[in-house]
């Protein structure tokens, strides 16, 4: 957790209030990418699991992290470069420490997928590890650039530093390349430099190339050492200290390594270096035996190992869990973590172990990596998917915090929407659908608000828009939004209040269509299946006076007399509360009604009667 | 799909849109233009991914999009178009509709009109989403979620006619269909074509999907036969319609999984057709006959001569998207994203070059879709 106080225009009149954010890398402009790009490669490593196994599925998860570490490797780039670009020193210092951490993170990635993941057997371990550190040991870099850049390089003052730095990195074909122009410049060295040559020529190493069995190499190595130490005894290199003291490092003499410290810079550097002329067949369980004592004679007492260092002991030492819980405690965002001990867990490096709180490691990790992603303002998207790779509590955390996105567009709420229900999120659909048809309500958009019910399915709702759009037509006397109304469909069917909506809409069509027949039987179905809300009766009742004074007969005597079943109901129901003011009118319209009806009746049966007897 | 540049550019990407190049020009385009969507501060940018004269001398430049310059944009951007090569209109969700000038010369943009609260729901409830906006020079029209029909000319500063509620759900798109008429589509699956020589405030057509109500997301006119519509729709369907004939659509194409956000005809090829859509994926649908019948020329080697220069006539007159014959199975879809992951929002096509626009903060450019 960290406290980043805010823009101050974002709390007016009060610069006390800071924001707490839950990760607060999570806000940097640069590490979105980071963020972006792999989620990509997260989803894609989910998506294509189980379907390879053995040697293919190790060259695969190897392929994956290399991906991952290319990402950190491309936001360290653009931080470089914004670092560089910065004028502000505040930035300029923020962007320089987020590529130091982009760095390290880079490092401790690396060395985890050499030692977990790709878990090379002996000899080619130790390859991996040299090219892990001339990788990452580049302050010497720009030395050897220097040097070679010079017109005599032999003459340099660093001649002898840059050659050392080759063997120290195993980088044989460099140094040869270099002692050749020491023998060119100065002939009375030559002799020295092509025994020296030749010992670094027929150094034995085990490459990817070569099938040659431990034992052989071994044996060789046994040679080529026996060779070395006799050239040391017979005092060849004794003219030249430079020389000799590279004879003695081919021969792994430690203290001569420590001496080159300052070249090697880290403690790392010389462990690996020391395995390579030491201990050339390490195998990647017993590199603990190594570890801890390199760091100890690095240090020498003289300052106490940083958290990089245990973090990277404890990778060295084969403790997953270590590293995962220095990494957590020492970086300031959860995507490290997350990511790798995801990709561990691919491995089937995790198994044994199980939380005494939640689910596993690799679960609760990628749960708090994605509950910051949700917390801002854009990234919640890419946490969908990591919640979705949560077997046990993913789905409880994106119900929860799903909720707690802000709607501000319809088409913001579209697409939380489909992830809502893409994943049968009913409870969270309805709430968002209530959300958003609510706000449409509020400004007066009957016709949305009931679009978004009808998404929901949501019959109480629908009901209570179709009441308003039934008041607004007692009040106004026309319906509005008939766009709407007219193209209801199957979706009528949601509640019993829609379907009168849209038939009483429909009524009104066949009546301006002047198809009456069909108007008066709709009508009259509308009271008698009981569709219509009693309270709504009057009005259909008084809908249906036209119909009853038309010159020609449209209610047969049967439907005239349901018609007056229907008022008699009406009347029979109404409670004894007669207001005074409408009683005159309303007893008018009464009146009117029981008048027309018994004159249509009298019509009726007097055509009906006639019509059977011709 | 190497042929494909991408890159992140830290804000999820609401809308590409090429900027014109002259007619007479024969080189592909180099500058476009992108509105961001859901951040605290929402951009409208700049990017060129043009060959750089003295950076390369052989011109093989296959660099990633550079940005020129960009412009802070007042809530998500929600349509954009270039109004002609300097200038583009935007519209955004605070309601507002803004032009912004590009200019060229130092690289910058700046804000050279806003109406402000062109979108509305009610004076004292604030303002509504502005969600298309198309320009038919000299006008320009705008459709919000206030189902509101707003028509500006960049030489007044209100609007010269608007029509309240044009709809009574949200209007999700419009297009230019003839001279005087355009084309909204709206949340309820409908078609509206407005007239705006007539002084009334009714649409003079209506079209609508059969039954399910189903809301459409986007429009585009066929760009040669004004009549051919097209649209997408919540389902992910894209519907071919005839506006001449029929309120129903010629056809439906089951396509995307989710909400076909965009859908584009080919501006100067339009046998071909572009959609993209929530479900993270873009599709090229070529009905162009040419392959299919210079195959059958072949295969039949003269012996049906009469008969197949008749219909490959009759074709160009009735136009591909038009022969729904499920015998002459001849549409072909070429998915041009392989792993799909978040939304693509946004894509523009012109000359050979394609460029959309993701959830995953990236932008995509792809120059040669025809090869």
């Amino acid at each position: 957790m960290s406290f980043v106080s805010e823009a101050e225009e974002k709390s007016p009149g009060c610069p006390f209030v800071y924001v707490v954010r839950k990760d607060q890398d999570v806000y940097s402009q640069t590490l979105r990418k980071l963020f972006n790009e792999s989620h990509g490669i997260f989803v894609g490593l989910q998506k294509d699991e189980k379907e390879k196994a053995g040697k293919s599925r190790t060259a695969q998860l190897v392929r994956v992290s290399k991906n991952y570490r290319s990402v950190i490797r491309a936001c360290m780039e653009d931080s470089h470069q914004m670092a560089i670009s910065a004028r502000d020193p505040v930035m300029h210092m923020h962007y320089s420490t987020q590529v130091s951490v982009l760095s390290a993170m880079e490092l401790i990635w690396n060395l985890c997928e050499i030692m977990f993941i790709e878990a090379a057997p002996a000899g080619l371990l130790l390859c991996h590890l040299l090219d892990w550190v001339r990788l990452h040991v580049c302050e010497v870099d720009n030395m050897v650039c220097e040097v070679l850049r010079n017109e005599s390089p032999a003459k340099h003052e660093n001649f002898w530093n840059v050659v050392t730095i080759f063997v120290l990195q195993g980088r044989m074909d460099e140094a040869r390349q270099l002692l050749s122009k020491e023998a060119s410049a100065n002939p009375t060295s030559l002799h020295m430099c092509k025994v020296l040559d030749e010992l670094m020529k027929k150094m034995p190493v085990l490459s990817p190339g070569n099938n040659q069995t431990l034992t052989e190499m071994e044996l060789k190595w046994q040679h080529w050492h026996e060779e070395c130490q006799r050239f040391l005894k017979d005092g060849t290199f004794a003219s030249n200290p430079h020389m000799e003291v590279l004879c003695k490092i081919l021969l792994g003499d430690e203290n001569t390594i420590l001496e080159k410290k300052e070249l090697m810079t880290t403690w790392y550097h010389f462990l690996v270096t020391r395995l390579l002329y030491c201990h050339p067949t390490v195998k990647h369980v017993e590199l603990h035996l190594y570890a801890q004592s390199s760091l100890d004679m690095f240090l020498g007492g003289e300052s106490s190992p940083e958290p990089l260092d245990s973090i990277l002991l404890a990778a060295f030492e084969f403790d997953i869990h270590q590293v995962i819980k220095e990494c957590s405690i020492a970086l300031s965002n959860w995507w490290f973590v997350a990511h790798l001990t995801d990709l561990l867990d691919h491995c089937n490096l995790l198994q044994s172990h199980n939380l005494y709180f939640g689910s596993n490691m690799r679960e609760y990790l990628l749960l708090e990596y994605a509950s910051g992603l949700f917390a801002h303002h854009s990234l919640w998207q890419l946490a969908v998917d990591y919640f979705d790779y949560c077997p046990e509590y993913g789905r409880a955390y994106l119900e929860h915090h799903i909720e707690r996105i802000s709607l501000d567009t319809e088409h913001k709420a579209l697409k939380v929407l489909r992830i809502c229900e893409q994943r049968m999120m009913t409870e969270q659909v309805r709430s968002i659908c209530k959300i958003m048809s609510m706000k449409a309500v509020r400004n007066n958009r009957l016709g949305s608000a009931l679009s978004w019910s009808i998404r929901a399915k949501d019959a109480a709702f629908a009901t209570l828009i179709s009441d308003r759009f039934l008041r607004e037509y007692c009040e106004r006397g026309t319906f509005s939004d008939l766009d709407l109304i007219d193209n209801l469909g199957p979706s009528m069917l949601l509640s019993d209040r829609l379907t009168f909506l849209g038939k009483y809409r429909e009524f009104h069509r066949m009546y301006g269509e002047k198809k009456f027949f069909a108007a008066a039987k709709l009508l009259l179905m509308l009271m008698t299946a009981r569709i219509a809300p009693c309270s709504f009766w009057m009005t259909l009742l008084t809908d249906a006076l036209p119909l009853l004074e038309h010159k020609e007969v449209i209610f047969s005597a049967d439907q005239t007399y349901e018609l007056m079943k229907c008022l008699e109901d009406v009347m029979a129901a109404e409670p004894k509360k007669e207001k005074l003011q409408d009683d005159d009118a309303e007893i008018m319209k009464v009146e009117m009604l029981r008048l027309a009806l018994a004159r249509n009746l009298a019509r009726a049966i007097i055509k009906e009667g006639t019509l059977e007897e011709s | 799909m190497e042929d494909v540049v991408a890159k992140y550019v830290s804000q999820k990407i609401s809308k590409t849109r090429w900027r014109p190049v002259s007619a007479t020009a024969l080189q592909p385009p180099e500058v476009f233009a992108t509105g961001s969507w859901d951040n605290e501060e929402n951009k409208i940018s700049i990017w060129s991914v043009g060959d750089f004269a003295g950076l390369v001398p052989n011109g093989e430049y296959h660099g990633e999009p550079h940005l020129l310059c960009d412009i802070q944009h007042s809530g998500d951007v929600m349509d954009m178009q270039f109004l002609d090569q300097e200038r583009i209109v935007a519209a955004s969700s605070t309601g507002s509709v803004a032009i912004f000038r590009h200019h060229q010369n130092n690289q910058t943009l700046s804000i050279s009109q806003k109406w402000e609260q062109a979108h509305y729901y009610d004076h004292s409830w604030g303002s509504a989403s502005c969600t298309g906006i198309i320009c038919n020079s000299p006008e320009i029209f705008t459709i919000g979620e206030d189902g509101r029909i707003n028509v500006f000319t960049t030489d007044h500063k209100e609007a010269i006619r608007t029509i309240d509620n044009a709809d009574s759900s949200t209007l999700q798109a419009v297009t230019r269909l003839r001279t005087t008429e355009i084309l909204t589509v709206n949340s309820i699956g409908q078609l509206k074509i407005w007239d705006f020589r007539q002084q009334g405030n009714e649409p003079s057509q209506i079209f609508s999907l059969t039954g399910e109500r189903v809301p459409l997301h986007c429009v585009d006119r066929h760009p040669n036969q004004q009549h051919i519509v097209a649209t997408g729709s919540q389902d992910g369907m894209l519907s071919i319609w005839d506006v001449r004939q029929g309120s129903m659509p010629v056809s439906l194409l089951n396509a995307h999984e989710a909400e076909l956000w965009e859908v584009h005809f080919h501006p100067s090829n339009p046998d071909h057709l572009f959609t993209c859509s929530e479900d993270g994926s873009l599709w090229h649908w070529d009905a162009s006959s040419d392959v299919t019948e210079r195959k059958s020329f072949l295969h039949t080697s003269g012996r049906n001569t009469s008969f197949l220069p008749h219909s490959s006539v009759n074709q160009s007159v009735i136009s591909a998207w038009l022969s729904n014959d499920p015998t002459k199975d001849r549409m072909e879809i070429t998915n041009l994203i392989s792993n799909p992951t978040l939304s693509v929002n946004s894509l523009d096509v012109l000359g050979s070059c394609l460029v959309y626009g993701t959830d995953t903060e990236s932008i995509y450019v792809k120059k040669d879709l025809f090869v």
